[in-house]
């Protein structure tokens, strides 16, 4: 019995890991799991624990991989799992941008360099100016994003921009116009951008309001299962695997110990599963 | 007694180029080619599609659906290209809109006869020969982020020992152990995006051992770009075709790619 559509695991394509936990040195207003310096509801990962996990991956045949937190270069062993990750495979990390000093950037150039496969970096913008972006992220962090991706232009290294609609009308051509020319401006001569609807749980909920009852998923056809990121991807935290990056806060969405096990149908009871569902979002770039 | 290898000429997506076509056609059949498959996408891009399938229809040559082909052949509204980025999908819609216009019915409905695969074995190698990947008829298979595991799961999952695919527009080679190996074919619509106007398709020979060897084709692009031109078709194409830079549908390449890229 259940009132909810389940999304099957058509093909485990890409590998979350939540890296850094869910600690990070800020506190955005709008952080679907309220990361914080504070929150350790999701502790950080060693090397030791990725390299197990990229193992598992490897048998199953991943495509990619992702780092997220919190902030994963508050992980002090991020260069190192990186390194382990692009002998393997591609890799994306999502970052604030506000530890991304100049010899961290140095260091993400080496592993570019060295390795065969793809290394993207994703830097989280929340608004258009320093005003915007720090009412979201807190004062002082746009100035420091500011040098984050300055030095990342200085080694070549061209990061997406991610916002998200917290930025007002961000998702419109005329916010993405805008956006464009803003990173064109940081020195990025081929602008990439990402723009990702709001998640109403975590700290968004104070901020805005949570999910109404009727914002939940009553059917699900095949091709809607195939675009949605449950359907082709798993998160790794410290306390398991996870369905997907967004559903951290519900002890529900822990699927198992090892990856494999987890490779099974879910149901698609939460109000964010709506949200991905109506805004066909994928956290992937 | 080693095997005699067998040599098969694999074409990329075509995207209406028909003078890289003749130069293609030209220069197989000089060589020792024993068979010769196209991989789909026959339009896009280019002037006057119909003259492609013309070309491919009269010389009998055998091959299979892209997107393309099977979004002209049901007649959807997109050419389901698979890009994310709006300012991709600007530029894809332009192509499909003026490709569904200028094929004819019966160049639609032969495509929508094609297959989506083509399998064959050579001296005890399965072939695969799919459009993307033999998933998904618009995967991007791009060099820096097919990790050789993932590959290996594709051969497993497709009982192949060789794939084949196109649709990314970059072609590249992994022989990824256990004698399998996955191929892009690249495509003969458009350049490489390495600033050479020359195209690439691609020679497959099988004995004991397998070679994929990536053949340059240069063709008469001043033709084509003046033609492309006349038949209005966006500037920013044409100087792809004269420059062989990518000016458009440049986002769905990955980190290391969109690097080598000039824009």
């Amino acid at each position: 019995m259940s009132e909810h559509p389940h999304v099957p695991m058509l093909s485990l394509d890409t590998v979350w890991f939540q890296v850094a936990g869910t600690i990070c040195n800020i506190a955005c207003t709008h952080c679907f799991i309220s990361c914080s310096p504070k929150n350790h509801s999701h502790e950080m990962l060693s090397l030791a624990d990725v390299e197990q996990r990229l193992a598992e991956a490897k048998r199953l045949g991943v495509k990619e991989h992702y780092f997220t937190g919190g902030e994963p270069f508050m992980n002090r062993d991020m260069i190192a799992i990186l390194r382990a990750t692009l002998q393997q495979g591609p890799a994306t990390v999502l970052t604030n941008g506000m530890l991304l000093r100049r010899e961290i950037c140095r260091q993400l150039r080496e592993l570019v360099d060295a390795s065969e496969y793809s290394l993207d970096i994703r830097v989280s913008l929340d608004g258009f100016d320093a005003a915007s972006h720090d009412a979201i992220r807190g004062a002082g962090v746009w100035d420091r994003v500011m040098i984050g991706l300055r030095n990342l232009a200085e080694v070549d290294i061209n990061p997406v921009i991610t916002v998200t609609e917290a930025a007002e009308g961000a998702g419109s051509e005329e916010g993405r116009a805008q956006f464009l020319d803003l990173i064109r401006s940081f020195g990025f001569t081929k602008p990439r951008l990402k723009v990702l609807p709001l998640f109403r749980i975590g700290a968004e909920v104070t901020r805005t309001h949570g999910y109404e009852p009727w914002e939940k998923l009553t059917t699900l056809s095949e091709e809607d299962a195939s675009v949605l990121q449950c359907s082709t991807s798993r998160m790794i935290t410290s306390k398991g695997v996870y369905v997907c990056p967004i559903l951290l806060d519900y002890d529900e969405a822990r699927m198992s110990d090892t990856i494999e096990e987890s490779l099974r149908p879910f149901p698609l009871k939460f109000g964010a599963c709506h949200t991905c569902w109506v805004d066909g979002v994928s956290c992937r770039t | 007694m080693p095997n005699v290898a067998l040599n098969v000429a694999l074409i990329g997506g075509i995207y209406s180029n028909y003078h890289a076509l003749v130069a293609t056609l030209d220069d197989i059949a000089n060589r020792n080619v024993d068979f010769t498959y196209f991989l789909g996408d026959l339009g896009a891009f280019g002037p006057h599609p119909d003259r492609v399938p013309e070309l491919l229809r009269a010389r009998n040559i055998p091959g299979i659906q892209g997107n393309y082909e099977e979004s002209l052949a049901s007649g959807r509204a997109d050419c389901n290209c698979g890009y994310t980025d709006p300012r991709d999908n600007v530029y894809a819609q332009i192509s499909y809109d003026y490709t569904f216009e200028q094929t004819s019915d019966d160049h639609k409905r032969w495509m929508g006869t094609l297959p989506k695969s083509i399998r064959f074995d050579i001296n005890g190698k399965r072939v695969l020969l799919s459009h993307g990947s033999p998933r998904r008829i618009n995967e991007f298979l791009w060099r820096s982020t097919s990790p050789d595991p993932f590959l290996h799961r594709l051969c497993d999952e497709h009982d192949a020992d060789i794939i084949i695919c196109t649709h990314s527009g970059l072609h590249w080679h992994k022989a990824i152990g256990h004698g399998r190996h996955v191929v892009n074919a690249g495509v003969i619509g458009r350049p490489a995006n390495d600033g050479r106007t020359n195209v690439w398709y691609t020679i497959l020979s099988i004995d004991d051992e397998v070679r994929v060897e990536f053949i340059p084709i240069a063709y008469d692009h001043d033709a084509l770009a003046r033609e492309m031109r006349a038949e209005k078709l966006p500037e920013e194409f044409v100087a792809t075709i004269e420059s062989g830079w990518w000016t458009t549908c440049l986002e769905s390449l990955p980190a290391k790619e969109r690097m080598a890229s000039r824009y």
